[in-house]
């Protein structure tokens, strides 16, 4: 695994907190990501991890606290102003996001379409390339529809990487997959971040992804990182809330408001 | 009864008013920045054109069937209506006249509103909701991109270009319903029939039902857009919200026509 514990920090949460119809879902995480880890959020369902995911790239604004990314301060920059830092960072979601009425080259095309005036041979050529690394060849014409749920998560990354970002950030990637589509998805992560250098941010609840991809991992309970460090540390370690959680004994109640934040529609446009 | 109780109840009805009231201008005004930012979005660079031809096609084009039937039967019940109605009078040959003057200063406009905006406001409204329910809008976002240029603009452009179209056509299949009726019940010669129109139904009456028809079409677009994007709570939501959608489109476009009928007669 990469020794990346020195490198730049490329995202960096301070004291964010933030609440949805004044249930508090965050209540003040500090987390640094650096150049070239991969650092894993651990935490139960409705602990807040997708919405921590979700203020990195500035979908969601926080109440308190401040959010840097690549070094600048992005907490009240303004969606326009975002367009920058949003090509850097790629976000691949939880139910993949695809969009149905586009085929599956569109949809790998579209970041691509948006940000660059490339000829469509050059932009075929990138799909293919992406599609390639996620080991979907040839599926450019299919529709979301006609994809299973693992070959869906694959196209998400595919679109994710097509810009070449700095981070991918994964909201649950292996959620909802098969055994054999969770350790393919796994190895994806793993191989991108290897080949491309690019630093990622997963976001799981799944012991078995989180060991496996992890430089680094932080664990997110009541709203605060409960405990950091190297994978092996923390599997190791002897911390209460750790034990806890890796024994699967942490069955935190399902939380209305993070289930609301993770449809997206509290803070849409 | 103690008067306390009543106190207390009236009280908070007051203040559950003042929340419907808080609550409704809060809509308001989110409903402006969504126009105000559809407006902008026009004048952004990458103009979604291939997108709002499509929606032209969805929105336009799939619409006509349900327009022109609508059009084709309140023709014909208009000249059934007012043909008995001019018989008391004695003025039975004018039914032209006034199918021709309806149809072109409300009926045309209106009804294809009404129409367009529970076929289409719904669709709208339930893509979209979709769409956020499932992510997508936030992937866009995520992406650097704007989901209101990407969404909201072309179909704001589609219907408001669409709806004076339609309506045009409903008029035509309007006045062509009410000229079946004038010829099988009442007698009226179809060459009588179009000259009482032509000589009754002038251009400003025309111009004056197609004028209010593209805030119909505008106001379509953005309601159900609006509605859509704010849409929570899965599959339940996008149900709600397209109801929301439709009722308040409807309501929209009936009290926007008084008004807007009563500032072209002042114009």
């Amino acid at each position: 695994m990469t020794d990346a514990v020195n490198g730049e920090v490329v995202i960096e949460l301070r004291g964010l907190h933030k609440a949805f119809r004044g249930e508090r879902v965050l209540r003040g995480v500090d987390l640094v990501v650096r150049d070239g880890e991969t650092i894993t959020i651990l935490g139960g369902s409705g602990s807040g991890k997708s919405v921590c995911l979700k203020h990195m790239i500035g979908l969601l604004k926080p109440d308190a606290g401040r959010v840097l990314v690549l070094g600048e301060d992005v907490t009240d920059y303004s969606e326009r102003q975002l367009v920058e830092v949003r090509k850097a960072l790629s976000m691949v979601f939880q139910s993949a996001a695809l969009f149905d009425s586009l085929s599956v080259y569109e949809n790998v095309a579209y970041p691509l379409r948006e940000h660059c005036d490339w000829s469509e041979s050059r932009v075929a050529e990138r799909v293919r390339a992406c599609l390639e690394a996620v080991g979907l060849t040839g599926a450019e014409r299919l529709m979301p529809a006609e994809l299973s749920g693992g070959m869906r998560k694959r196209v998400g990354v595919a679109r994710g990487i097509a810009l070449e970002p700095r981070v991918m950030l994964y909201d649950e990637p292996t959620t909802g997959l098969d055994p054999a589509n969770q350790r393919r998805v796994g190895e994806l992560i793993r191989s991108l971040q290897q080949r491309l250098r690019v630093t990622s941010v997963v976001v799981t609840h799944e012991l078995e992804l989180c060991f496996a991809v992890s430089d680094r991992v932080a664990l997110l309970k009541d709203g605060r990182i409960a405990a950091e460090g190297a994978a092996e540390a923390i599997r190791r370690s002897e911390d209460a809330d750790v034990r806890a959680f890796l024994a699967g004994e942490q069955d935190a109640p399902r939380n209305p408001a993070d289930e609301a934040a993770l449809r997206g529609g509290l803070d849409g446009p | 009864m103690s008067p306390e109780p009543t106190q207390g109840s009236g009280g908070g009805r007051i203040a559950a008013l003042g929340d419907r009231v808080l609550e409704a201008i809060d809509l308001l005004g989110r409903f402006l920045v969504l126009a105000g930012h559809t407006f902008r979005a026009a004048l952004q660079p990458r103009f979604p054109a291939l997108e709002t031809l499509r929606q032209v096609e969805a929105i336009g084009s799939r619409s006509t069937t349900i327009v022109l039937l609508t059009a084709l039967f309140t023709g014909m019940v208009l000249a059934l209506q007012t043909g008995f109605a001019l018989a008391r009078f004695g003025a039975k040959p004018y039914v032209g006249a006034v199918v021709g003057l309806s149809l072109a200063r409300e009926l045309a406009p209106v009804l294809t509103a009404l129409m367009v905006s529970g076929r289409v406001g719904a669709g709208i409204t339930a893509e979209i909701g979709s769409m956020a329910v499932t992510e997508q809008v936030d992937a866009i976002r995520s992406m650097g991109a704007d989901p209101v240029q990407k969404l909201v603009l072309p179909r704001m452009i589609a219907a408001t270009i669409s709806l004076p179209l339609l309506t045009i056509l409903a008029g035509v299949l309007g006045v062509i319903g009410g000229m079946l009726i004038s010829a099988s019940q009442f007698g009226i010669s179809p060459n009588f029939y179009l000259q009482t129109i032509y000589a009754n139904v002038t251009v400003t009456d025309f111009l004056s039902g197609i004028a209010k028809t593209f805030v119909f079409g505008w106001i379509i677009a953005m309601v159900g857009c609006f509605f859509g994007l704010q849409t929570t709570g899965g599959t339940v939501g996008v149900g709600r919200a397209t109801t929301q959608a439709v009722v308040l489109a409807s309501i929209s476009i009936l009290i926007s026509d008084f008004f807007l009928t009563k500032l072209l007669l002042i114009l």
